[in-house]
């Protein structure tokens, strides 16, 4: 399986997902600066999380206007899935790869802890390592991360099954939608279910040394989907 | 503007006179020293100079002969003090570098831009030695909860920490608060970097290679912060918010890219040797660098990047815009390096060559702006031995009698603003980036997984500033004993320290005497655990209208973990274990409540002398307790400081959601009392006593006081104390607190 990782200047996960990519696929992984003109062949392109070009203007506004996301978005449009990760999942919002908006949280601070994510439904390439209704216990670190789509896209999102991932409660401390999301929303995916952008970092729960190994059956389901 | 025009500007510059001398923070002697040195007298750009180079906190002019008492060497020692950071091997080919700095006047001023450029520039001293950074910790003292001030500057300081940290993607792993009416005046904002380099790749400063080319990469250079080492270098006063202007702004995503593009550039052989741009700029780092090779710079003003137009020679000079660096190149390499800082889109120019002259010039247009001899600018800066008195020791505290039954005491302590959970800071720090972050915030201390290997770092901060000012060796002894503990109680071996030492006015006899008494404790407890000081930085006149704060040695330190898989860790464990105390009296009927939190926090007292620091206990317990965690007998432990035996009970059964049934005399010392050198370990009983039998045969004190489980901690049999009362007072403080008016 060939994964590209896209690296903006200012991507600061771009190390751990790689990790976490190679761990579950067990092959190398190309990391593409966003300068370089050409975007090779790959069955999965990864929009990491960071601060693209410093995020000074609406986050992930300067990086979704970048020559490489050009490219992206074309792959993306002939079905080579995508995942972005928070600053990722900003890219996807800013191209229209995804529906909706990522809003600064509710409470105007940056949060970075563990939340619970209830799987919505396992029928897709990112969740087939998972059950639906399955609760796990994954890492979020942003700023800019209150999901908003107005009502008739809510209705189409949950009619389309494209709700991926929703905030539910747990035993971490502080209330359980850790940003304010419109239906405590955390992840969505695009109408084909081939693009999916969520908040919560998975690669940070890929190692239980490190934040848990829940995230590690999303890698682990995607190799099985695309290999 | 023409050069024409530009010369006419310095033609215009003010004739240096004795109120400009006033003005830079220089005595008439030291400008006397000034005028032999140049044979003439100063241009205003060559005062300007002068007067950062020899600032109290670029000269340490009061500080030098002190610290040159500490200890710092120590076979694993790779680079003591003098570099931009200290460089300790930790084997398998790796070497840590890291630092703690101070941004106190800034962040006091401006709260979030001087914690985030404080950040920035810890960030810059360990990434310039070669060092990818893997963590940042900061220790922080604010003013009273009840000052006006106080709940704006802990806001702004930790939204500006994670702004930066954030952004430049290091985990922001750890650290430590106090609050206390003496710092209303002063926050203290110390920030400390970690970073890993290859231990045959480290970069050093010194200047080498005449005719090699200078160069300057990173932001461009702008008016901001001119002046910030002097405005460093003074007390405040009512009008230091007019100072505002002089802190910098800070940029994360330059300073990422900076990162990035020097991690790349110190692949090849380009570099003869870097230097960061912090306090005094494009001053201190051209002349530090020059004076460690023993050659000259020569500058061309014209050439350096800037980002506003019409800036004098002056300006240029003194400015400490953020996120820049200068290098030496070996001749031949500047296209490599210019492509690498082009591809990360920083500005990129030679801006001077190395010279034999042994003097720092300038030129802009090709005429001479400045002409210094190096090493007199350097060495022949001012050095004091100031006047000290010593603080006189407080008397022996008389008993006292319990003002509430303990477990009411322990609820009160554990939501007391020094004991509360900082979690509301440390959520919003990103601790995770990176992917090797092994122990979240929180703990005795951090742990950072060494990328790609099961070994660790475990990095922690510390110091007491209550003990240091009750009796200055004292304290400045437990600082550096209290960290070598928390280092322990995750089963670390500790390696080294860097020190961030926080004071008044070194003018006054007094403070002084805090300084010179916090050094000798320091290095009696670095000597007596092996554990030397390898870099630091020193943060004198935090005073504001003649009150200082408290004397503030604050010292972080690092330790290796060769199987991160055997870390202890503070949370209990499992139900009907045994929970073993270490240290202290044998007997247990004592226990030192001078200076305590329990005095301060339940009796409104700050008095009587801090607890004794047995050095030699400390470190035969300590070696004790490791050797348990390393050989696998015992995986939860926790060390005793702030608030004693049953805060550290309560925190341990807090972490693992698991209570505690204790037994101990009645005495308030007992439970609260703030001996040094102890730990609590749990443990299965069956191991337990195998514990206890060790310890006896090592003559260790060591004494089972209780066991594990249920919900609630019980003392002696009485009525409980639910661990949900006890979270909710930890919890529930400063979220409270910072949700105020």
């Amino acid at each position: 399986m060939k994964t590209s990782v896209i690296v903006f200047p200012g991507s600061n996960c771009d190390r751990d997902v790689k990790v976490a990519l190679e761990q579950s696929t067990g092959g190398p992984v190309d990391m593409v600066w966003h300068g370089d003109s050409e975007l090779p062949a790959a069955d999965l392109i990864v929009l990491p999380g960071g601060f693209s070009y410093g995020d000074y203007l609406r986050c992930g506004a300067m990086a979704a206007h970048s020559p490489v996301m050009r490219e992206v978005v074309a792959r993306a449009e002939d079905g080579v899935p995508v995942l972005g990760i928070c600053n990722g999942f900003q890219m996807l919002v800013e191209t229209g790869l995804v529906p909706g908006a990522l809003l600064p949280n509710a409470g105007l601070k940056f949060v970075c802890r563990d939340v619970h994510l209830r799987v919505e439904t396992s029928q897709s390439l990112f969740t087939n390592g998972y059950e639906s209704g399955q609760v796990l216990r994954i890492p979020v670190a942003h700023h800019d991360g209150q999901y908003f789509a107005d009502g008739d896209t809510l209705e189409r999102l949950q009619d389309g099954g494209q709700i991926a991932f929703r905030y539910t409660a747990g035993e971490t401390p502080g209330p359980a939608n850790p940003n304010g999301s419109t239906d405590d929303i955390a992840g969505v995916y695009n109408d084909r279910k081939t693009v999916l952008g969520l908040m919560p970092h998975p690669e940070r729960a890929a190692d239980p040394q490190h934040g848990g190994n829940d995230g590690r059956a999303l890698f682990d389901g995607l190799v099985t989907a695309l290999s | 503007m023409s050069s024409r025009e530009e010369q006419a500007v310095l033609r215009n510059e003010p004739n240096v006179t004795a109120e400009t001398v006033a003005e830079h923070g220089l005595s008439e002697a030291e400008y006397r020293i000034i005028l032999n040195l140049l044979g003439r007298e100063p241009n205003l750009t060559e005062l300007g100079i002068f007067s950062v180079m020899w600032s109290e906190h670029c000269s340490y002019k009061s500080s030098k002969i002190w610290l040159k008492t500490l200890p710092t060497e120590a076979a694993w020692v790779i680079c003591g003090p003098g570099e931009n950071a200290g460089v300790v091997d930790i084997g398998e080919g790796l070497a840590a570098i890291f630092k703690m700095e101070s941004h106190n006047h800034p962040s006091f001023i401006e709260p979030y831009q001087g914690a985030a450029t404080g950040v920035g520039g810890i960030l810059r001293d360990v990434f310039t030695m070669g060092a990818r950074p893997i963590a940042n910790l900061n220790a922080l003292r604010f003013g009273a909860p009840e000052d006006a001030k106080t709940r704006h500057l802990v806001a702004g300081v930790v939204a500006g920490i994670g702004g930066y940290g954030n952004c430049v993607g290091v985990p922001t792993v750890g650290g430590e608060v106090n609050f206390h009416a003496a710092y209303n005046g002063n926050i203290l904002v110390n920030a400390m970097t970690v970073g890993l380099a290859e231990a045959d790749k480290i970069f050093y400063s010194a200047a080498a290679g005449i005719g090699n080319p200078v160069v300057y990469v990173g932001s461009k250079t702008g008016r901001d912060g001119i002046h910030g080492a002097t405005m460093a270098s003074a007390e405040f006063d009512d009008d230091s918010e007019e100072k505002r202007p002089t802190v910098q702004v800070g940029d994360p995503f330059t300073e990422k890219l900076l990162i990035e593009a020097c991690l790349e550039l110190m692949a090849t052989d380009a570099i003869v040797a870097i230097q960061d741009m912090g306090a005094a700029g494009l001053t201190c780092s051209s002349v530090e660098m020059a004076d460690k090779g023993g050659v000259g710079i020569d500058l061309d003003i014209d050439a350096v990047p800037q980002r506003e137009d019409g800036m004098t020679p002056y300006e240029v000079m003194l400015s400490e815009s953020q996120e820049r660096m200068l290098m030496v190149l070996r001749p031949g390499s500047e296209g490599t390096a210019r492509a690498i800082f082009e591809k990360w889109q920083l500005d990129f120019a030679i801006v001077g060559r190395i010279t034999e002259t042994g003097r720092f010039t300038g030129r802009l247009d090709g005429e001479v702006v400045f002409d210094i001899p190096v090493r007199p600018l350097v060495e022949e800066s001012p050095e004091y031995d100031r006047p000290w008195t010593a603080v006189e020791a407080p008397a022996e505290l008389a008993p006292i009698t319990a003002p509430m039954p303990h477990l009411e005491a322990l609820q009160t302590l554990l939501g007391c603003p020094d004991l509360a959970s900082r979690r509301w800071i440390w959520e919003q720090y990103d601790h995770m980036v990176m992917a090797d972050t092994a122990r979240r915030p929180g703990g005795d201390a951090a742990l950072v997984r060494i990328h790609g290997s099961g070994r660790g770092l475990a990095i922690a901060t510390d110091c007491t500033p209550r003990y240091c000012r009750a009796e200055p060796r004292r304290g400045g002894a437990q600082a550096v004993a209290e960290v070598w503990r928390n280092l322990t109680a995750t089963g670390a071996r500790p390696l080294a320290i860097t020190d961030c030492l926080n004071f008044g006015n070194p003018e006054r006899p007094e403070i002084m005497g805090q300084f010179v008494g916090c050094i000798q404790g320091m290095g009696e407890a670095c000597a007596a655990l092996d554990f030397p000081v390898v870099s630091g930085n020193v943060s004198l006149y935090n005073e504001t209208n003649g009150q200082a704060i408290l004397p503030t040695p604050a010292i972080g330190g690092i330790g290796l973990l060769d199987d991160l898989r055997r870390a202890a860790d503070l949370a209990l464990a499992a139900a009907d274990e045994v929970l073993i105390l270490i240290g202290g009296d044998d007997d247990g009927a004592g226990g030192h409540l001078g200076q305590s939190l329990y005095l301060r926090e339940l009796l409104g007292r700050e008095d009587g002398p801090p607890p004794a620091v047995d050095l030699a206990a400390e470190r035969q317990n300590g070696d004790f307790v490791r050797g348990l965690i390393a050989d696998g007998t015992v995986r939860t432990c926790h060390d005793l400081a702030d608030g004693g035996l049953l805060v550290a009970a309560a925190e341990m059964a807090l972490a693992g959601g698991i209570g505690a049934a204790l037994d101990g005399p009645e005495g308030a010392g007992w439970w609260f009392g703030e001996d040094q050198g102890r730990y609590l370990l749990a443990a299965p009983p069956a191991v337990g006593e195998d514990i206890l039998a060790r310890a006896k045969a090592e003559g260790i004190a060591a004494s089972a006081i209780g066991r594990t489980g249920g919900d609630a901690l019980t003392l002696n049999g009485g009525a409980p104390i639910s661990l949900a009362t006890l979270r909710q007072a930890h919890e529930g403080w400063l979220p409270a607190y910072m949700s105020g008016p």
